[in-house]
């Protein structure tokens, strides 16, 4: 169905569902915001209910269109994810991309469907608006006292820097190679090797950069979704507490 | 290899799990829709409401002969009826000492009276209970922004103890020199959550006449001659909120939208509550159980010969209201007024600032 292009882009059923969720939920993100008291783009923002719905449907003005903004987000991001997996089937290709943008819907639904799930209300989840769910990171964060004690996020935030380091690394080395003193050849994958075999005695070679480049980034949403998973429905307390385990161990204490 | 692999995830499981919470959880809101201002809690099935001390028998009528006339050397409670100043010393007894404390010689009345003359001021904690009561008039009285009509008794501290057992002195200076110093930090402390902050802000914010600047928050961009605090103010400033946290088992977001923890207009009634609550504290310490250092024998003093002082963990101990917010006062008339001065109980019809509505939402 729909199995044509429009200009360079293929369309496909999934193309056709993604523009259907996207406009809906556009539509009604504007529709909200009308209702609401600014136009203001910063201060914009669509909440969600009162805890007090619990996983319950809540009026329009008071967390509906959150509710039915969020079944839209998702509908056009699983979309958009299939369109990817139906050009990959066409193509006979691995599925790679879908599958690593599988992960970053992932760390989406964790925030606004499985941790509000798993704590009994759709309050749980974040406000659309540019302020304003940034004032929910930050309080959300200080209902555990300290954020960065949280050891996932500790993970994560790891796995983040890292990913940054290797993309640079990667990018440097590659740039280094296709940028050789004036009046010489680019140089050959062998001396991108032989660069880091002379520096840190190892290379992890052209494909497997790329093989790590990938795992990194999909473990840092991966973990960073976790993270704010265990969040309330594994633990209630300040993080800082959570390591006592440690001061606790048999060995010293 | 796969073996080994399934072998490792079985072991590995309850060593992730053992650090969960896995119980059922309770949220209620504390802000705006989408703020993200709850309060998380792990429903706890096994815990019973605090058990409250019964009266010892029923409150007499507030007639008849008072203490002063009756007895000797009564110089608080000499205007209450000698009815009510026995039922009262019956409660009293109940609270702080009922049984046998360290000494089995002074377990009851023997605590603070000498048997064979009960007017006699010679052991020490006979005349710091004389101004512990005053203590607990004024908290009563004067607090009430804090304590609401709820009041205090003996008992919210003491809870059966003759010492309360959630108290602070200044930590001891002994070990501390120049090099490595750690500035009375990164040791963790459940006072201030297990984190790396410092620990001894009770002296601080707890003690002298107005206690350390707890606002640290600029107004603009730049140090200023009205704000030239540091990032080590702000340190101990949010050991102290971890300790108020802690003390009361909430997070951060029980009083404040993070957004702005200085912005009272976006912080919640249970802040107000919490600011006179900080100024409580200073003045019980101040005016009350500091001045009385020198009555205190050697093991009521702390390691730099400070006595035991209070915090909010004293009263509150875990709880947003101590006890579940269970009242005593009106069993006990004779704690909710100046008995010295002899005014009658006044109702205080004034509007109290804060907590109300924070209080009845419990």
């Amino acid at each position: 169905m729909f199995d044509f292009w429009i200009g360079p882009f293929y369309v496909g059923f999934f193309g056709v569902t993604t523009i259907l969720f996207t406009v809906l939920g556009t539509a009604l993100i504007f529709y909200a915001a009308a209702i609401g008291p600014t136009w203001n783009p910063w201060l914009i923002s669509i909440e969600p209910p009162d805890l007090s719905y619990g996983l319950g449907l809540a009026p329009l003005a008071e967390g509906g269109f959150w509710q039915i903004i969020t079944i839209c987000a998702i509908g056009a991001f699983v979309s958009w994810a299939l369109r990817e997996a139906e050009i990959c089937r066409k193509l006979g290709i691995g599925y790679h991309v879908p599958i690593a943008f599988g992960f970053a819907i992932f760390a989406y639904v964790s925030l606004v469907v499985i941790r509000p799930l798993l704590l009994g209300a759709w309050g749980h989840g974040f406000p659309y608006g540019i302020f304003s769910h940034l004032d929910w990171v930050s309080n959300t964060g200080y209902q555990y006292l300290h954020f960065h004690y949280n050891p996932v996020h500790m993970l994560a935030a790891s796995l983040f820097f890292t990913t940054v380091l290797a993309l640079a690394l990667h990018g440097a080395l590659v740039l280094s190679a296709v940028n050789p003193a004036e009046g010489e050849d680019v140089k050959s994958p062998e001396y991108e090797d032989t660069f880091f075999r002379d520096f840190i005695g190892y290379s992890v070679g052209t494909l497997g950069i790329h093989r790590l480049g990938l795992l990194l980034a999909l473990n840092a949403g991966f973990w960073s979704a976790i993270c704010i998973i265990i969040s309330g429905p594994l633990w209630t307390r300040g993080w800082p507490e959570w390591w006592t385990w440690w001061l606790n161990l048999p060995i010293w204490s | 290899m796969m073996k080994s692999h399934h072998l490792i995830a079985i072991a590995l499981a309850p060593l992730v799990l053992a650090g969960c919470e896995l119980g059922s959880k309770e949220v209620t809101q504390t802000g705006h829709r989408g703020t993200a201002m709850a309060e998380l809690d792990v429903v706890d099935a096994s815990a019973s409401a605090d058990e409250i001390p019964a009266p010892p028998y029923e409150l007499p009528p507030p007639s008849g002969p008072t203490a002063g006339e009756v007895y000797e050397n009564v110089q608080v409670l000499s205007n209450i009826s000698v009815e009510e100043f026995d039922y009262l010393m019956a409660a009293i007894t109940e609270w702080v000492v009922p049984e046998n404390v360290d000494d089995p010689e002074r377990a009851g009345c023997n605590y603070c009276h000498n048997p064979a003359n009960l007017a006699s001021d010679e052991i020490y904690t006979k005349d710091v209970s004389r101004r512990m009561i005053q203590m607990t008039q004024t908290i009563n009285a004067d607090w009430t922004d804090h304590v609401q009509q709820t009041g205090v008794t003996c008992w919210t501290c003491h809870r059966g103890n003759a010492v309360p057992e959630h108290v602070w002195t200044n930590p001891s200076s002994d070990g501390r020199v120049a090099m490595g110093n750690l500035n009375g930090q990164n040791a963790p402390d459940p006072n201030v959550g297990y984190a790396s902050l410092p620990t001894g802000v009770f002296a601080q914010y707890f003690t002298g006449d107005g206690g350390d600047e707890i606002a640290v928050a600029s107004t603009g961009l730049y140090p200023t001659d009205a704000n030239r605090l540091t990032t080590m103010e702000t340190e101990t400033t949010y050991g102290l909120m971890m300790h108020l946290s802690q003390a009361m088992g909430v997070n951060c977001t029980y009083c404040h939208n993070t957004q702005s923890f200085r912005a009272w207009e976006l912080s919640t009634q249970a802040r107000a509550t919490a600011w006179f609550g900080i100024r409580m504290v200073r003045n019980i310490n101040e005016a009350y159980i500091t001045p009385l250092t020198g009555n205190f024998p050697a093991n009521r003093l702390g390691p730099e010969g400070d006595p035991y002082k209070v915090n909010c963990t004293t009263c509150h101990q875990g709880q947003t209201r101590p006890m579940g917010g269970a009242s005593m006062v009106a069993d006990y008339p004779a704690l909710s007024f100046d008995t010295v001065a002899a005014a009658p109980p006044v109702e205080d019809d004034a509007e109290t600032m804060a907590g109300e509505e924070v209080a009845s939402a419990e």
